[in-house]
């Protein structure tokens, strides 16, 4: 009771993690760096945070090994999960691809490339009139986003499913297409809202000085303001990339048979199957994994700062 | 509009309409796609929800006759309670330990950042993978993953997945487990605008680490630890994808949740009308809850 009274609202909550800290480090002793009092090379009790963070590792990581290792085992099931592969062989991911895996692979590759660029484009188009041109209206279309931010895909699954039989206007069925799954990834809020944000930062100096040289619309934002964005659509392209890869419902709906599931759907196909083997859904899973494992790692400072600045934006 | 600008020379006036018309092109393709894949489903969802659907035969209007059943259903009433068992556990659960986790590996230091990204991965797979593997470890016998594990301890068999007892709280660990690492990159973001010579005068005082934690870290967190809890009740009430892939709503209903449900009235048994009023039932509730927090956030912040 007797620690001073901190106000939530007074003590900034800075979003750049490293340099505060960082900077701090060097006028004050390290171990006011971290709220345990746990430093980067000392502490009180580093063996018992060494044993917490092997046990972090445990829990959260490790499992990974163990579906990765399944599914290199000849003889996978729940019972010879371990951390290395007993007898390694391909063997699962050959059946794995005789069930097909790899088209269901290819299904999600260009849901995911399509969908990723689609997104993109349609969410920097708008973003880019909403950050840099003012119209009446504006606030009205920034909330219709935060909408389809807001709008969970499971509540309007059921009328989509029907809407994507029979599309009002034109009338064309995307059913069994990709294009089912490609356009309502499209308008994706979050994308919109940091794109935004970001764009009202480039200064209009910039702008204005290409617009005096007659730079048009469409030039402007391909060669002057995308360039600046590289950072913001580095984050866009990750978190959207991971949302698109791990949709579940969308695919299932708009597919008009099995052959048109994505990977992740797919499993359930693997699964159900009564002549494979656990090790077969695990390469199945291990083949789904990949892809995203591979982004986030490439990738996975984008991911962090954009997920902490989707969170503070709110 | 007119009436505003005053005499405009030929030139502005083409300025102006030029400048009026374009951010509208630019936006068309996004309000394009929102319009018919979000907003119309979702019109035509409450729309539907009025009706009795049938194929071929014409929908039928039936008032509010589909809320009544949904909500009188002994079936969704126990998925209300699920939901809610889930939704509450997965978001306290994925707080205290993503808020552990993020005390835990706060720090500059390079095996710090390797651990967090490892500790990051489940956030990063898609939920269809997660399940598949939770199923796995779950496996029911002796010699399951977790169950072997167990067998080290002296305790027996458990069959999570299986039970009627036990699936529910095996979902909800699945769910702690995707959505810690998540809260945790949050509650970081939160921990890094600690103003860090309130620690050091906290220690010159002679603070216990547990005050230190409770006057100084909480206080500071304390808007990351809001978005957090926002993120995870609106994510908890539509939770799908999880339960679905992992146990489909079995055993015996045990695990069924809204979302579940209302899948099941809709695509297996062809009750469009029915699956739909529960779904505007929780898109209302989602609404609300999303609405009630930021209005309390803002009064929050305002004081």
């Amino acid at each position: 009771m007797s620690a001073p009274a901190i106000d939530p609202v007074r003590t900034p909550v800075t979003a750049s993690p490293t340099r505060t800290s960082a900077g701090k480090r060097r006028t004050t002793p390290a171990r006011f760096d971290t709220a345990l009092g746990w430093s980067d090379r000392s502490g009180p009790a580093w063996a018992l945070r060494v044993l917490l963070c092997l046990l972090a590792l445990g829990v959260f990581a490790a499992p990974f090994l163990t579906i990765f290792s399944g599914s290199f085992s000849e003889k996978a099931s729940g019972s010879t999960l371990s951390f290395l592969p007993h007898h390694p062989t391909l063997l699962n991911f050959r059946v794995a691809g005789e069930r097909g895996i790899w088209d269901y692979f290819g299904n999600s590759l260009v849901i995911a490339g399509g969908g990723l660029l689609l997104q993109l484009a349609v969410c920097t188009l708008a973003a880019y009139a909403l950050a840099r041109h003012k119209f009446r209206g504006q606030a009205l279309i920034l909330t219709l986003f935060m909408l389809t931010m807001m709008l969970p895909e499971e509540v309007i699954a059921i009328p989509l499913s029907l809407v994507l039989g029979h599309v009002p206007v034109v009338g064309v069925d995307l059913k069994g297409t990709v294009w089912g799954v490609i356009l309502p990834l499209g308008a994706w809020g979050f994308s919109v809202m940091l794109l935004t944000e970001f764009m009202k930062d480039i200064p209009t100096e910039i702008e204005e000085a290409a617009r005096i040289d007659g730079v048009g619309e469409l030039r402007m934002l391909w060669q002057v303001v995308l360039p600046l964005c590289k950072p913001a659509l580095g984050v866009a392209g990750v978190l959207g990339f991971i949302m698109i890869w791990d949709q579940y419902l969308l695919p299932l709906i708009a597919a008009k048979d099995p052959t048109d599931y994505t990977v992740t759907v797919a499993l359930s196909i693997l699964r159900t199957d009564p002549e494979v083997g656990s090790g077969v859904v695990l390469a199945g899973a291990v083949i789904a994994l990949v892809p995203s494992l591979i982004v986030y790692l490439l990738l996975q400072r984008s991911l962090v700062t954009g997920i902490a600045a989707g969170a503070t934006k709110g | 509009m007119t009436a505003t600008v005053t005499t405009p020379g030929p030139r502005r006036a083409r300025f102006i309409s030029k400048k009026a018309v374009l951010p509208w092109l630019f936006l068309a393709p996004g309000l394009l796609l929102a319009l018919v894949f979000k907003f119309l489903p979702m019109g035509k969802g409450v729309w539907l929800s009025f009706f009795e659907v049938r194929p071929f035969l014409g929908d039928q209007w039936v008032g509010l006759d589909n809320y009544t059943r949904v909500l009188t259903d002994h079936r969704f009433q126990d998925a209300i309670g699920h939901t809610l068992v889930l939704g509450v556990g997965m978001s306290l659960g994925g707080i205290l330990v993503g808020s552990a986790l993020a005390l835990l590996l706060e720090g500059q230091a390079r095996s710090l950042k390797i651990i967090r990204t490892a500790v990051f991965l489940p956030v990063v797979t898609a939920t269809a993978v997660v399940g598949e593997m939770w199923r796995l470890m779950y496996y029911p016998t002796s010699d399951g993953l977790i169950n072997s594990g167990l067998g080290l301890l002296g305790l027996g068999p458990v069959p999570y997945l299986d039970n009627p007892d036990t699936a529910l709280w095996a979902t909800m660990a699945m769910g702690i487990w995707m959505l810690a690492p998540y809260n945790m990159v949050i509650i970081l973001a939160g921990l890094a605008g600690v103003d860090r010579s309130l620690y050091e005068a906290a220690a010159m005082d002679g603070v216990s680490l547990w005050q230190r934690l409770r006057h100084i870290t909480l206080p500071a967190i304390r808007p990351a630890l809001g978005i957090v809890l926002t993120l995870a009740a609106i994510r908890g009430l539509r939770v799908f994808t999880e339960v679905y892939v992992l146990t489909g709503g079995g055993p015996a209903g045990s695990t069924d949740v809204w979302m579940t449900r209302a899948y099941t009235l809709g695509f297996t048994r062809n009750d469009i009308g029915g699956a739909s009023a529960a779904s505007v039932v929780l898109l209302c509730v989602t609404l609300l809850l999303t609405v009630t927090v930021n209005y309390l956030r803002k009064r929050g912040d305002v004081r």
